[in-house]
C-alpha cells in the first residue's frame, strides 16, 4: 500500500536487490529467498512487519483472490454462463447457478449482455487461475446506471483511507454512491455535479496517488467542495 | 586472423576510432515509464542505439496452443524501425528479428518468475529506433527495465552487454565499424547481482584468454549499466514524489 510509505524505515527497492538476511526473517509478498539473503522481486517499498520482510509493489496487475468484491464487464455470453473482464489476466466465469436470476437455458443474454457491468464477488480461484464469480450475496447486482472508471491497484488504499475514512468523507461531500472494488474499478452514481466532483478526485488519485502530498491535496479538494 | 586486414580500427595511440579506451563503454542513458498506454515501458540510449520497450500483461495467452499450464510464456517481438539504419530496412518480421526475439524471450524467461502466472502471456515489444551495433543487448536491457516497471516479479534485472575482438585486441562494447570489420563479437545477458549468464552468443573466434577478458569486460559493463537501470526505475517515483522515499 502506498499509503504506508509515510513510515521512516521504508525504502524503494528494485528486483534483485537484497533487502535483508534470510535467517530469522520470513519472506513475504514481493520477495524471494536466494541463498542467505531475501531479495526483492518487484519495484516497490520494502518493509518489515513482525519478522516478515515484504515489498509493496508500486505497480502490479490485479490477481483475483476468493472473496474479493469486483466490478466486472461482460465480455461474452454462453447459453448458461457469462464471462466477465475482471481487470486481471484472466476472465471471470459467472455460471447460471451463481447468478441471482432464474433464466432458461439459452436466455442468459436477456439478463446481462456483452458490455454490461456487474458487481460481483470472487467465489474461487484455482491454481490454474480459473476465476469463478458469484452474484449471490447482499448488494451484488448488475450496475445499470452510474459511471465506472479505473485506478491503479496500489492507489486503492489511498482512496479508501484508514478504515474507509476517506471514502466515507468523499461519499458525504459528493452525495454519490461510490463503490471501490478490489480490482481497481470504481463505480460512482449520483447527480451530475457529484459525479463531476468524484471525477476530479479520481484524476487526483491517478496523477498524484503515489505522492506524499496526496492527502493534503485531497483534503483541499474536499474542503473546497464543502465551502462551495 | 579473419576480419578485413586493411581496415584500421585502433589508432596509433592505442585508443579506438571514436576515442574510447579498449575497456570503455559507450554512453548509456535509461528512462523508465515513458509510454502511458503500456503496463511498463523503458527507453534506452546506448551510444547511437535507441530502443523503446513496452510490456503488456500478464494476460491470457492466445492462441491457446501456446499456453503452458504451469507457467507464463514471454512473447517478445524485436523489431527494427525502417529508418533505424542507413540502408532502409524492409518493415516487418525477418529471419534476424525472429532469431533475436527468440533468444531475448529465452533470456528473459530465466529472470521473470514465470511460474507465478500459469497459462498467461507477457508481451514484450522492443522497437529499435536507431541502430549502431549491439541492438540485441540494448533491447534486453530495455526489456528488463520495462518488465520491472510493469511490476512483473523478477529474480534480478538482466543487462545486455557485448565485447569483441578487433585487430587481435579485446575491446568492450563494439560500435558499428568494429562490429562490421572486427574479428569477434560476444553479446551476453548478465544477471548483475549474482553474475549469472542468461544469454550468450558468439560470432567469430576467441581464444580462451580472450574469452576470459571479454567476460571480465562484460561483467564490469553490466555492473555499470545495472546502476543506471536502478537509477531510472527509482527516479521515476522519487522525483515525482518530491525526492522523498
Amino acid at each position: 500500500m502506498s499509503g504506508a510509505k509515510e513510515g521512516a524505515e521504508l525504502r524503494l527497492v528494485t528486483p534483485g536487490e537484497a533487502i535483508g538476511a534470510s535467517s530469522g526473517a520470513r519472506a513475504g509478498t514481493g520477495t524471494l529467498i536466494m541463498g542467505d539473503k531475501i531479495i526483492a522481486t518487484r519495484v516497490g517499498w520494502a518493509k518489515e512487519n513482525n519478522g516478515v520482510t515484504s515489498v509493496d509493489p508500486i505497480h502490479a496487475a490485479y490477481m483475483p483472490r476468493s472473496g474479493d468484491l469486483i466490478i466486472g464487464v461482460v465480455e461474452s455470453v454462453r447459453n448458461n454462463l457469462w464471462f466477465a473482464d475482471v481487470n486481471g489476466p484472466f476472465n471471470g466465469l459467472l455460471p447460471m447457478s451463481l447468478a441471482p436470476w432464474k433464466v432458461e437455458f439459452g436466455a442468459a443474454r436477456e439478463q446481462m449482455d456483452i458490455g454490461d457491468v456487474m458487481l460481483a464477488r470472487v467465489q474461487e480461484v484455482d491454481e490454474a487461475h480459473n476465476v469463478v464469480l458469484t452474484m449471490k450475496g447482499v448488494g451484488l447486482r448488475r450496475l445499470k446506471e452510474g459511471v465506472m472508471s479505473e485506478i491503479s491497484m496500489n492507489h486503492i488504499s489511498r482512496l479508501r483511507g484508514d478504515a474507509d475514512s476517506t471514502l466515507r468523507q468523499l461519499k458525504e461531500v459528493s452525495d454519490c454512491r461510490v463503490i471501490v472494488a478490489e480490482n481497481g474499478r470504481v463505480w460512482v452514481d449520483g447527480d451530475a455535479d457529484g459525479i463531476a466532483f468524484m471525477r476530479t478526485v479520481l484524476d487526483l488519485v491517478r496523477n498524484e496517488g503515489h505522492m506524499a502530498t496526496f492527502n493534503a491535496s485531497l483534503e483541499a479538494l474536499i474542503e473546497n467542495r464543502r465551502n462551495a | 586472423m579473419g576480419g578485413y586486414g586493411d581496415v584500421k580500427l585502433l589508432r596509433e595511440d592505442g585508443l579506438r576510432l571514436d576515442g574510447r579506451k579498449v575497456d570503455e563503454m559507450r554512453e548509456v542513458e535509461i528512462e523508465a515509464g515513458i509510454l502511458p498506454a503500456a503496463d511498463g515501458s523503458a527507453w534506452v540510449k546506448h551510444g547511437l542505439n535507441v530502443a523503446v520497450c513496452a510490456v503488456y500483461g500478464p494476460m491470457e495467452a492466445h492462441p491457446r496452443k501456446i499456453q503452458r499450464q504451469d507457467r507464463a510464456v514471454i512473447d517478445v517481438r524485436y523489431n527494427m524501425a525502417p529508418f533505424s539504419t542507413s540502408d532502409r530496412i524492409r518493415p516487418g518480421y525477418n529471419r534476424r528479428s525472429r532469431e533475436i526475439s527468440k533468444v531475448t524471450a529465452e533470456a528473459l524467461e530465466s529472470v521473470v518468475l514465470v511460474e507465478r502466472f500459469p497459462r498467461s502471456k507477457i508481451r514484450v515489444e522492443i522497437e529499435i529506433l536507431a541502430a549502431e551495433a549491439g541492438t540485441r543487448c540494448v533491447g534486453i536491457t530495455a526489456a528488463a527495465v520495462a518488465l520491472a516497471d510493469a511490476g512483473i516479479p523478477m529474480r534480478d534485472l538482466i543487462v545486455g552487454v557485448a565485447s569483441g575482438k578487433i585487430e587481435d585486441t579485446v575491446v568492450l562494447d563494439l560500435d558499428k565499424a568494429e562490429d562490421n570489420y572486427g574479428q569477434a563479437d560476444l553479446p551476453m545477458g548478465i544477471l548483475p547481482t549474482t553474475g549469472e549468464i542468461a544469454f550468450l552468443q558468439m560470432d567469430g573466434d576467441l581464444s580462451f584468454e580472450e574469452y576470459n577478458t571479454c567476460m571480465e569486460y562484460n561483467l564490469k559493463a553490466a555492473r555499470e549499466i545495472h546502476v543506471l537501470m536502478i537509477d531510472a526505475l527509482k527516479r521515476r517515483y522519487l522525483e515525482k514524489n518530491g525526492g522523498e522515499a
